[in-house]
């Protein structure tokens, strides 16, 4: 019973991402653009975008860390990390200019692959690609640091 | 600044607020959309068939809005050609996991929990994206 909760809610949040995201024009490359690009006729909007959803989800945050856990899984699984490492940086920065290049970052490409739009797919299935060489590296990495057992 | 729209742009973001609070509140989990699509890449991957219903949602809200908000989605419209669209996809995809989030990760569920990594990564990867995006715009040959 509570798994099905879990999953409704799951594709509750997804919906709810994708209106957001559509209402706010972040499904349109040309307005991400207009944010990213200061020098031109800035567009500051997704500031405001990244204010309201941080502003909302910080107070849920501290109220849910209080509660202590979460309404039906029973633990919270949250990263544990603190250290900031090439990893994370190069990872970022390629991200960033990936994101400006396109105007697409994950969620916006996501929602308008689904809406057909034919650049998001194409998008969607190089991202993925990307994410699956990323998987293969770190496998591979990950795999030469460990001794062989024989 | 002719197209700010900063109240509806403030609750559009609260929307992705909720949104991010419904699956820490219910599943406990951060809403990082590249880890959670990432994890769907894998074989090894723990709650597949959570991340499954969320990319539904995603993919499900998409599909309606093209129907009931067509003037969200911008048809065969790209900011640059198509193999720099490829390009851009698979930097995103291998820089997301490398760096182990997005603007919904790092952005919007990290600095929520005042995560001084994801304000690095945040910084770093609007600070390249906006460089990006002025290269392009007012150097570029387009």
């Amino acid at each position: 019973m509570s798994r099905r909760v879990e999953l409704g809610a799951a594709f509750g949040a997804g919906l709810v991402f994708a209106v957001g995201l559509a209402l706010l024009g972040m499904t349109q490359p040309s307005k991400v653009s207009g944010f990213l690009d200061l020098a031109g006729d800035w567009d500051p909007s997704l500031a405001f975008v990244m204010g309201g959803a941080v502003l909302v989800h910080f107070v849920a945050v501290r109220l849910l860390l209080r509660r202590g856990r979460p309404f039906v899984a029973p633990r919270f699984d949250l990263p544990s990390r603190k250290d900031i490492d090439a990893s994370l940086v190069l990872g970022a920065a390629l991200f960033g200019l990936g994101w400006g290049l396109a105007g697409y970052c994950p969620g916006p490409a996501l929602v308008s692959a689904a809406a057909g739009e034919k650049w998001a797919i194409s998008f969607v299935v190089a991202m993925a690609v990307g994410m699956l060489v990323q998987h293969a590296v770190a496998e591979r990495k990950k795999t030469r640091a460990e001794p062989a057992l024989d | 600044m002719s197209h700010a729209t900063p109240i509806a742009s403030a609750l559009g973001g609260a929307l992705i607020g909720l949104a991010a609070t419904i699956v820490l509140a219910v599943h406990g989990k951060v809403a990082g959309i590249s880890g959670i699509f990432g994890g769907l890449l894998r074989r090894d991957t723990t709650d597949r068939d959570f991340r499954l219903a969320f990319v539904l949602g995603l993919f499900g809200g998409g599909l309606v809005l093209s129907f009931a908000m067509p003037g969200a989605f911008p048809q065969g419209v790209a900011l640059s050609s198509p193999l720099v669209v490829v390009v851009a996809g698979l930097l995103v995809g291998y820089g997301t996991r490398l760096g182990n989030g997005c603007t919904s990760g790092h952005g919007v569920s990290g600095l929520s929990r005042l995560s001084f990594r994801s304000l690095v990564a945040t910084l770093v990867f609007m600070g390249v994206a906006i460089v990006t995006t002025y290269l392009v715009r007012h150097v570029g040959a387009s």
